[in-house]
């Protein structure tokens, strides 16, 4: 450890700062304001320093590695993460429960997922996981006198620690094949051997469990639905996007430098999952009248489209990845900002009634939503729809037309669900006008200017997304060299 | 610059008059009414800048490009040639009636609805003028949305199903279209080294062998889907009844042309040797298409859906021209496109006013109309014979402009072709004699044409007459862009220094034995 390693750390460091220092303030005094002000200040400092990073390739051995890759994903996180702390604003201030731990475990989250993206070891990926997992337990069952939150949270943490033991047994077969557990020598020791051992496939089939819990792919799935549901809206949103998106994070570096993508069998595995995905995601949603269900199965679809770009294993799949988890970020961020900003103090706006004739009841947030969803289903005008020409690009670039027809059909499946909540958004009601919430009008005001944000991004991502991608470009030139 | 600025225009016009809704219906209607014919004029001013009679290096009046991502080799690249602007005189001649037809007939959300129309028809001259794939698709797809909430929120009763399945089948079709849009490029790309969307970058790409076909399926798929072409048409009846008046003109008039638009210029310029492949089995869907569509189209007791069977039925003999590669039936394609436009336009309005008086769409609920409303009854004759092919008017023109091309190609298609204007006069006359002649069943009191609907009327039938009776403009305004289209179907003449006609005399050898099969026969009895 050397003292210039501190400057490259000094998000993860902030993080941890805040951490304490809300601990500390909620010691002295409880006060929902100042709480949230400092993880918002934090945040800011952090994305700040981050931001002096850039161009930057450092290795901390053996934990750590700060490349382009780890930069795009922290920037990433770290703002999603933001937006989630803006979100959770207004939602909270309209329950009862104590508000200010919830800041705390965010941040711990968040710097668990932090730690995810930028790890080169078993180690610090462990670390990082359980860190995010911990958080999560108590974040996801944090409303806990509501319906369906503690069924959710402890549904979550016996399936995480299930997938958590498999990960760890994984990983302890793979390191007692190679005798290492950082990555750049794994893919040192795989460079060396012809084929691959039993043993080491086992572990990575185990690893995949693990990984594939996270990233609540298809079979590793059952746990989205319901946690989606009873888990409060922000928190909802994050495990949707900061959770998923450090996972995929990790994955992408591990494959690339162990250098993975070489094994037909590893690749037919993930193939596999995909179209799993794919199809039980979207064919699962047909049916649900919930929304948070319905888009915790479209996220599973989601993160099926994002493996297709995955599987392309060069450098467009790469960027396809990036730049649909921006959109997705985005997207999904905006989605459940919606659900949140609709919720009521008895209980979260989840169900299709909810939205039936919104739009002539609250036009801008119907419009959002509207956006918001067309880009989940890829129309164009929105960030979603270049996200989805990206990975089909990836796709085509390698010739996979397997994946690449199964992506269309389910497109067009997806497709199906999201007009349905658009059209009943659109449904004439004979209800008259209710504004259910009575808020202080600068607490709307900034869920309405957070809401506006989001989507304005959205729909500049999905106009113009020549900078995205020359920033996505930029930042990975120090990663793929590596590569 | 010009280009760009018409569907700006429309897109600006468009949020105005949603905003304007909100203070005072009138506004949005006026808003709406005036950008759409501000565009109109403008397109006008086009064409009497660049007379057809000037000899010129190149077809393209205007072009207009900057780069739009160019990491990805897309540009915002719009052009404008003939066939562009005649198709862009039609988008803003049926978006001013279709404005005006809605005048009375939407009371609800009037702003939302005008922005709906307005970004349609910005969507669709997006479509006619862009040079660049990725934003050909890009325009292909916006044009979907505000269609998809004209039928969904202002359509008659069964509005919901008809916009799910308009927009599934037509998202479903594009998407396809977009996996062969990335396969050409990257083939484009592995061959010189460029990635580029640009069209005539792409034009003259050469494909390895059996992947040419694959790609133009894809362009097929969405094309055949939206022209719509018998399997495919399905969705048409239910998006055009269920439609509110001005969704269903501007779909038969004009979301239909798109298709018949991306044959002509997409499918035929890139992919010469596929599309003779399949030329002979296009032809034969379109044979069946006409046939099945006239045969339909008698049985409806739905005006609106009557109206719409015949579309399938016209657009039958779009296909059977496209496929026939020779100057005479695309002229009498883009006189099709055009005409049919404006005469199933018409119809459509007609039966709007209609259901504004009666109420129902049921023609068995309908008779004797004469009497009561002869104005109507006037302009109703005339929009019937123009859906026949009565010498005189429009349609007449296309479809023989259309069958003379197709007949050089395929005799014995183009035959059964013919059959198809036999069908559709005993169609067209069933409407009149339904709705306007025999018994009066309905004590219902109706009133004759107001002086609005005479204006949206009238236009109408100046408009056939003109093109009935003097067609060349259009003819002449076309015909560059038909002979570029056609260029890769000529060269190979050249080479061997024979007269161009001996190729268009070798498409039906292979045609006609294809045909002799017994699949081909059987489908059309």
């Amino acid at each position: 450890m050397r003292l210039s390693d501190l400057y490259f750390l000094m998000p993860l460091l902030i993080l941890v700062g805040a951490a304490t220092l809300n601990m500390l303030v909620v010691a002295v005094k409880r006060n929902h304001k100042i709480i949230f002000g400092i993880t918002i200040v934090a945040h800011l400092v952090a994305v700040f320093t981050l931001l002096q990073l850039n161009g930057s390739s450092y290795q901390i051995p053996p934990f750590f590695v700060m490349d382009g890759w780890g930069i795009f994903n922290l920037g990433l996180i770290l703002l999603t993460s933001l937006f989630v702390t803006l979100l959770s604003y207004a939602y909270f201030e309209q329950r009862e429960e104590r508000k200010e731990e919830y800041y705390l475990l965010l941040i711990l989250a968040t710097l668990g997922a932090c730690v995810l993206v930028i790890s080169q070891h078993f180690m610090a990926l462990f670390l990082g996981l359980e860190v995010l997992s911990v958080a999560l337990y108590s974040l996801i069952a944090y409303l806990r006198t509501r319906e369906r939150s503690d069924e959710a949270g402890i549904k979550y943490l016996i399936l995480a620690a299930l997938s958590s033991a498999f990960l760890l047994f994984g990983m302890a077969l793979v390191y007692a094949v190679t005798g290492t557990m950082s990555f750049p020598e794994i893919g040192v020791y795989l460079k060396s051997v012809t084929e691959l051992p039993l043993l080491l496939l086992t572990g990575f089939g185990l690893m995949i469990v693990g990984i594939g819990f996270k990233l609540g792919i298809v079979p590793f799935h059952m746990w989205a639905p319901d946690v989606y549901e009873g888990a409060p809206a922000p928190v909802t949103a994050f495990i949707a996007t900061v959770s998923k998106g450090g996972m995929m994070g990790l994955l992408i570096r591990f494959f690339s430098q162990a250098d993975a993508y070489r094994y037909a069998n590893l690749m037919l595995i993930f193939t596999i999952i995909a179209i799993a995905s794919m199809l039980a995601g979207n064919l699962l949603a047909l049916r649900q009248h919930n929304i948070k269900r319905l888009l915790a199965y479209s996220s599973i679809a989601h993160l099926g489209y994002i493996l297709v770009a995955f599987l392309a294993g060069n450098r467009l799949g790469v960027e396809a990845v990036s730049f649909y988890l921006v959109a997705y970020f985005i997207t999904s961020m905006g989605a459940f900002g919606v659900v949140a900003l609709l919720s009521d103090t008895e209980r979260d706006a989840d169900q299709l009634e909810d939205y039936r004739g919104l739009f002539w009841r609250r036009p801008a947030t119907a419009a959002i939503f509207t956006a918001m969803l067309l880009s989940l289903a890829g129309i164009p005008l929105t960030a979603g729809f270049v996200g989805k020409f990206y990975i089909l690009a990836s796709g085509v670039n390698t010739q996979q037309w397997l994946l690449v027809l199964m992506l269309v059909l389910n497109s067009v499946i997806g497709l199906y669900y999201y007009i349905k909540v658009i059209a009943a958004m659109f449904a004439q009601t004979e209800a008259t006008t209710e504004r259910r919430k009575v808020l202080h009008p600068a607490l709307s005001f900034a869920s309405g200017a957070t809401m506006a944000i989001l989507a304005l991004l959205m729909v500049w991502i999905g106009v113009y997304p020549t900078s995205l991608v020359q920033l996505i470009r930029g930042l990975l030139a120090t990663f793929m060299t590596t590569f | 610059m010009i280009l760009a600025l018409l569907i700006v225009l429309l897109m600006v016009g468009g949020i105005l008059a949603w905003v304007a809704g909100r203070f005072n219906a009138n506004f949005s209607r006026w808003i709406a009414l005036l950008t759409t014919l501000a565009s109109f004029l403008l397109t006008i001013s086009l064409w009497l800048n660049n007379p057809t009679t000037t000899v010129k290096a190149t077809n393209w009046m205007m072009r207009y490009e900057v780069p739009w991502v160019p990491q990805w080799g897309v540009s915002f690249s719009l052009a404008l040639d003939g066939l562009s602007l005649l198709m862009l005189l039609l988008t803003f001649f049926l978006g001013l009636l279709a404005i005006l037809v809605s005048w009375r007939e939407i009371k609800t959300k009037v702003g939302f609805f005008h922005f709906n129309i307005l970004w349609v028809l910005a969507g669709i001259s997006g479509v006619f003028l862009t040079m660049d794939l990725f934003l050909f698709y890009f325009f292909w797809e916006v044009m979907l949305i505000p269609m998809y909430f004209l039928i969904g929120i202002w359509g008659h009763a069964n509005r919901m199903y008809a916009a799910y399945k308009f927009f599934i089948f037509t998202q479903a079709s594009g998407l396809l279209m977009l996996l062969s849009i990335l396969g050409l490029y990257f083939i484009h790309g592995a061959n010189t080294g460029t990635y580029t969307f640009n069209y005539f970058d792409l034009l003259g790409t050469t494909f390895p062998p059996n992947i040419g076909p694959w790609l133009m399926a894809g362009f097929l798929m969405a094309f055949l889907v939206k022209l719509p072409v018998v399997p495919f048409h399905s969705w048409l009846p239910d998006a055009h009844s269920e439609a509110p008046t001005a969704g269903s003109v501007i779909l038969a008039g004009l979301l239909l042309k798109t298709g018949a638009y991306g044959l002509l210029r997409f499918v035929i310029p890139l992919f010469p040797d596929a599309a003779q492949s399949f030329a002979p089995w296009a032809m034969l869907l379109g044979v069946v298409g006409i046939l099945y569509g006239a045969i339909l189209a008698f049985s409806q007791t739905d005006l609106k859906r009557l109206i719409a069977y015949t579309s399938v039925s016209h657009m039958g003999f779009v296909i059977l021209g496209v496929f026939s590669f020779n100057e005479w039936a695309f002229q009498g394609v883009v006189m099709q496109m055009i005409t049919h436009g404006i005469s199933t336009g018409a119809l459509f309005i007609m039966a709007g006013f209609l259901y504004e008086r009666l109420h129902t769409r049921d023609i068995r609920q309908m008779g004797g109309f004469w009497p009561a409303i002869p104005k109507m009854g006037v302009f109703a004759l005339v929009f019937a014979m123009a859906s026949l092919g009565l010498p005189g008017l429009g349609n007449f023109i296309a479809e023989f402009l259309t069958l003379v091309g197709s007949w050089q190609a395929n005799n014995l298609l183009t035959i059964f072709a013919t059959i198809g204007l036999v069908a559709a006069t005993v169609y067209s006359l069933r409407i009149l004699q339904k709705v306007f002649l025999g018994k009066n069943k309905t004590e219902h009191p109706l009133t004759d044409f107001s002086f609005r609907e005479v204006l949206i009327a009238l236009p109408l039938v100046l408009a056939i007459l003109w093109l009935g009776l003097y067609p060349q403009p259009v003819l002449d305004r076309a015909k560059p862009s038909v002979d570029e289209q056609l260029e890769a179907y000529k060269k190979p003449t050249i080479k061997p220094e024979t007269p161009a006609q001996v190729t268009m005399q070798t498409l039906p050898a292979d045609t006609v034995s294809l045909l002799n099969t017994k699949g081909g026969i059987h489908a059309l009895k």
